[in-house]
C-alpha cells in the first residue's frame, strides 16, 4: 500500500529526514517511534501532503502511485488521513458540516454526486454510535473549547467517516488520560480491517499497548535505526532512547 | 462645469419641478446653501482621510433622467429576495415602478416618498420627522436639496408587519451617467415591529453615483431590523447616508453586507434618546479588485442603561481598501451604558488596504465599553488541516472565510436573506459549496 524510499526531505533548507525506507502493507499496524525531534511529524506531514516541506531525495509511493505532486487533498481523496497531534480549532463551521463538505468534496474529486442527506445523516450517526460520541458534540463549532479528549476523538470519528485506507495518528495519545487514550485506541481498533492499514507516531509505548502493533520502527536523527515487533516497544519504554543512541553513533 | 457647478444649477431646474411653497422646499433651499458653501467632502476631513470622491465625482452625470424606463420582472427578479412574500417599493433610475412594487396602505403606510410629500395626510408626519435626524453634512444636504422620492414607511403603534419591506433602487444605465439621490423615511411607532431590506442595482455598467439618506424613527418599545445588500457592478459607486433616531426600550439592527460597487461609503449614525434602547451594526465586507469600501459608523449613547453591539468583518483581496471607523460617543448622562465594538479583517493579497480607526469618546464614568480590531491573514495551518480531510484549498478558504463572517449572518432574522446572502459569498468566492453552516 505505502512504500517509502530513500526518502530525504527538509524545511527551509534544514535537511530533517535522511533516507528513510519503510513499507506498509494492508491490514498492518506499524509504530514509529523515537525521541523528541528525531523526525516523526515531519514524516506524518510529508506523507499527506504539507507545503512546507520539500522532497529532496526519494519518493513516496502509495497503491503503486508516486505521490510527490499531488496536493494535500488530493492525497486525502486517494484514502491518506492525518490525524493531527494539535487539531486545528475552526470557529463558526460546526463538526457536522466540516465533515459533510470533506466528504462531499472527496466524493466529487471521484465524480461521484453530494451523498444524499439522508445517507449522510445516518452515516454520521452509525460513527458517532460507534465511537461513543454525544451527538450533541456534532453541533459544536469544530475543535473550538474542545477538551485534548474530545479533539483526538473527533480526529478519529473524522477518519470513521472518511474511511482511509493508511491513517497516520500523529501522536494521539499526547494529551489523554487513560479513559480517553482508551475510547480512542477502541476506535481506531474498531475500525480495522484487512484492507486498511495504520501507522502510529508516537513517543510513548503505552498507546501501543491499545493499539498492537505488528511493527515497531525506531526513528533516530532522520532515520529509522531500528525496526522490530512490539517487543521493541516494550524495551524502549524500559531502557529509554539512549542505548539506541549510543547504538547508533558507536 | 465640475459636478458642483452642475447640481447647483441643476438645482434652478429642479424647482421648475416641484411645489416650491411646501413646506419641505424651504428645508431644501437651506440644504442646497450648505452644500454650496461646504462642497464635496475631500481627504483634508478627518472623516474622509481614507476615502477620496475625485475619481467618482468626474464622470459626467445626468441629475434627471431624461427618459422613462422600464424593466421586466423576469430580468430583476434576482435582485429580490423573490422566495419570500414582501411589500416591494421599487424605482427605476429615481422614478417609481408601480408594476415592479407592492405597496399598501391598509392599516400602515408603505408607499412613496413623492405621494407623502404632496398629500395633506402626511403633512404631520413629514413635518414632524423629515429631516429630523439627518445631518447638515455636506451630503445628507445635498441629498435634502434633491428630495422628492424614495420610500415612505409609517407603522403606526402595535402593529407587527408580518412581510418584510424591500426597497430597490434600480439603475437602468441606459444614459451615459447618472446620479441618484433617493430619500427614504421610516417612521415605526410604539411597540411596532418591521424588517426591511434595501439594496440598489446598478443593470449595466455604465457608471452611477447613488447618494441616498434613510432616517428612521424608532419609538418607544419599536423593532426595526435593517438590511443592506451592496452588491454593485463595478462602475457603481454608493454613498449611503443612514440616521437612526431611537426612543426608549426600542431596538434596531442594521447589517450591512458591501460585497459589490466601485466605491461604497456608508455613514451609519445612530442617536439613542431614552433608556434601554438597544443598538445593533452588523456588517460583512468582502472586496477584490480595486474595489472601496469605507464603513464610517456613529452610536451616539445620550441617556442612560443602553446598550451598542457593533461587529465588522473585512476580507479584502487584490488591490482592493477598507475603511473602518466607529465611534461611540457616551454622554456624561449615560451612566451603565454597555458599548461593544468589534472590527476583524483578513487580507488575502499583499495589495489590499485596510485602515481601521476605533474612536471612544467616554465622558460617563460607570459604563461598559470595549473594542478591538485585527487584521490578519487566513491561517495556513487550519488550510492544511482542512486539505488534509479531502477538502481543495480554494473551498477550505472559502470555508474559513465564511467561517469568519458567520458571527455576523447569525444575527439575519429572515432565513431566505441569510441563505441569498450565503450564495453571493460562495458566487463571490467562486466555489459551490452548501455553508449551512
Amino acid at each position: 500500500m505505502l512504500k517509502i524510499n530513500n526518502l530525504h526531505a527538509s524545511v527551509d533548507d534544514k535537511s530533517i529526514l535522511k533516507g528513510i525506507n519503510l513499507e506498509i502493507k494492508p491490514g498492518e499496524v506499524h509504530a514509529i517511534m523515537g525521541p523528541n525531534g528525531s523526525g516523526k511529524s515531519t514524516l506524518a506531514s510529508v506523507i499527506s501532503g504539507k507545503e512546507d516541506y520539500e522532497v529532496t531525495k526519494g519518493n513516496i509511493i502509495f497503491e503503486g502511485e508516486d505521490i510527490e505532486d499531488l496536493a494535500a487533498e488530493e492525497r486525502a481523496h486517494k484514502g491518506i488521513f492525518l490525524s493531527f497531534q494539535y487539531p486545528i480549532e475552526i470557529p463558526g463551521v460546526s463538526v457536522t458540516n466540516f465533515i459533510k463538505t470533506a466528504i462531499n468534496e472527496t466524493r466529487k474529486a471521484k465524480g461521484l454526486e453530494d451523498m444524499p442527506a439522508k445517507d449522510m445523516l445516518k452515516l454520521i450517526r452509525d460513527k458517532a454510535d460507534l465511537l461513543e460520541i454525544d451527538r450533541k458534540f456534532l453541533s459544536r463549532s469544530l475543535n473550538e473549547g474542545f477538551s485534548g479528549g474530545e479533539k483526538k476523538r473527533n480526529e478519529i470519528f473524522q477518519m470513521a467517516m472518511l474511511d482511509p485506507k493508511l491513517s497516520i495518528l500523529d501522536e494521539t495519545d499526547s494529551g489523554l488520560d487513560i479513559d480517553a487514550l482508551r475510547i480512542v485506541a477502541n476506535g481506531v481498533n474498531k475500525l480495522k480491517s484487512k484492507d486498511n492499514a495504520v501507522l502510529v507516531i508516537t513517543h510513548y509505548q503505552r498507546l501501543l499497548d491499545y493499539i498492537v502493533p505488528d511493527f515497531v520502527h525506531v526513528l533516530y536523527n532522520g532515520k529509522i535505526v531500528k525496526s522490530g515487533t512490539k517487543e521493541l516497544a516494550h524495551e524502549l519504554e524500559e531502557k529509554g532512547y539512549d542505548w539506541i543512541k549510543e547504538e547508533v553513533n558507536a | 462645469m465640475d459636478l458642483k457647478e452642475k447640481l447647483l444649477s441643476s438645482y434652478l431646474v429642479f424647482e421648475d419641478r416641484v411645489d416650491i411653497d411646501s413646506y419641505v422646499h424651504n428645508l431644501r433651499n437651506d440644504a442646497i446653501k450648505i452644500f454650496e458653501e461646504k462642497g464635496f467632502p475631500t481627504k483634508k476631513e478627518e472623516a474622509w482621510k481614507y476615502t477620496s470622491l475625485n475619481k467618482i465625482l468626474k464622470e459626467d452625470y445626468s441629475v434627471f433622467p431624461k427618459q422613462e424606463n422600464t424593466i421586466e420582472y423576469s430580468d430583476v427578479k434576482k435582485y429580490f429576495i423573490h422566495d419570500i412574500d414582501s411589500f416591494k417599493i421599487v424605482f427605476i433610475d429615481g422614478k417609481y415602478s408601480s408594476h415592479l412594487s407592492q405597496t399598501t396602505h391598509d392599516g400602515m403606510d408603505i408607499c412613496l416618498m413623492s405621494s407623502a410629500l404632496s398629500k395633506p395626510k402626511y403633512r404631520l408626519v413629514i413635518e414632524n420627522y423629515f429631516n429630523k435626524a439627518a445631518t447638515q453634512d455636506s451630503l445628507p444636504s445635498l441629498n435634502t436639496a434633491f428630495s422628492s422620492e424614495g420610500a415612505y414607511i409609517h407603522i403606526p403603534k402595535n402593529k407587527l408587519v408580518e412581510k418584510p419591506i424591500q426597497i430597490i433602487y434600480f439603475s437602468t444605465g441606459n444614459e451615459s451617467a447618472n446620479m441618484l439621490q433617493p430619500r427614504n423615511l421610516i417612521v415605526v411607532d410604539e411597540n411596532s415591529h418591521v424588517q426591511i431590506i434595501e439594496r440598489h442595482q446598478s443593470l449595466n455598467s455604465n457608471p452611477v453615483l447613488t447618494n441616498s439618506v434613510t432616517e428612521i424613527f424608532t419609538n418607544k418599545r419599536a423593532i426595526v431590523d435593517y438590511y443592506k445588500i451592496q452588491n454593485d457592478s463595478l462602475n457603481a459607486s454608493l454613498i449611503d447616508n443612514t440616521f437612526i433616531q431611537q426612543k426608549q426600550e426600542s431596538v434596531a439592527s442594521v447589517h450591512t453586507f458591501s460585497f459589490g460597487g466601485k466605491l461604497v461609503r456608508n455613514n451609519l449614525n445612530f442617536y439613542q434618546n431614552g433608556e434601554r434602547i438597544d443598538s445593533t451594526l452588523k456588517g460583512v465586507t468582502i472586496i477584490g479588485n480595486n474595489q472601496h469600501v469605507d464603513h464610517n459608523t456613529l452610536v451616539h449613547h445620550i441617556e442612560p442603561n443602553c446598550e451598542s453591539h457593533q461587529d465588522y468583518k473585512g476580507i479584502f483581496d487584490e488591490n482592493s481598501t477598507g475603511v473602518f471607523n466607529g465611534k461611540i460617543i457616551v454622554e456624561k448622562e449615560a451612566q451603565k451604558t454597555n458599548a461593544f465594538q468589534a472590527n476583524n479583517n483578513i487580507l488575502i493579497s499583499d495589495k489590499a488596504t485596510i485602515n481601521t480607526k476605533p474612536q471612544l469618546e467616554i465622558f460617563a464614568d460607570d459604563v461598559k465599553c470595549s473594542h478591538g480590531c485585527t487584521i490578519g491573514q487566513l491561517d495556513e495551518s487550519a488550510l492544511f488541516y482542512m486539505q488534509s480531510r479531502g477538502i481543495p484549498k480554494k473551498e477550505a478558504k472559502a470555508l474559513l472565510m465564511y467561517a469568519f463572517s458567520n458571527n455576523v449572518l447569525n444575527s439575519v432574522k429572515i432565513p431566505e436573506m441569510k441563505q441569498r446572502i450565503t450564495k453571493i459569498i460562495a458566487n463571490k468566492l467562486g466555489v459551490n459549496i452548501g455553508f449551512d453552516l
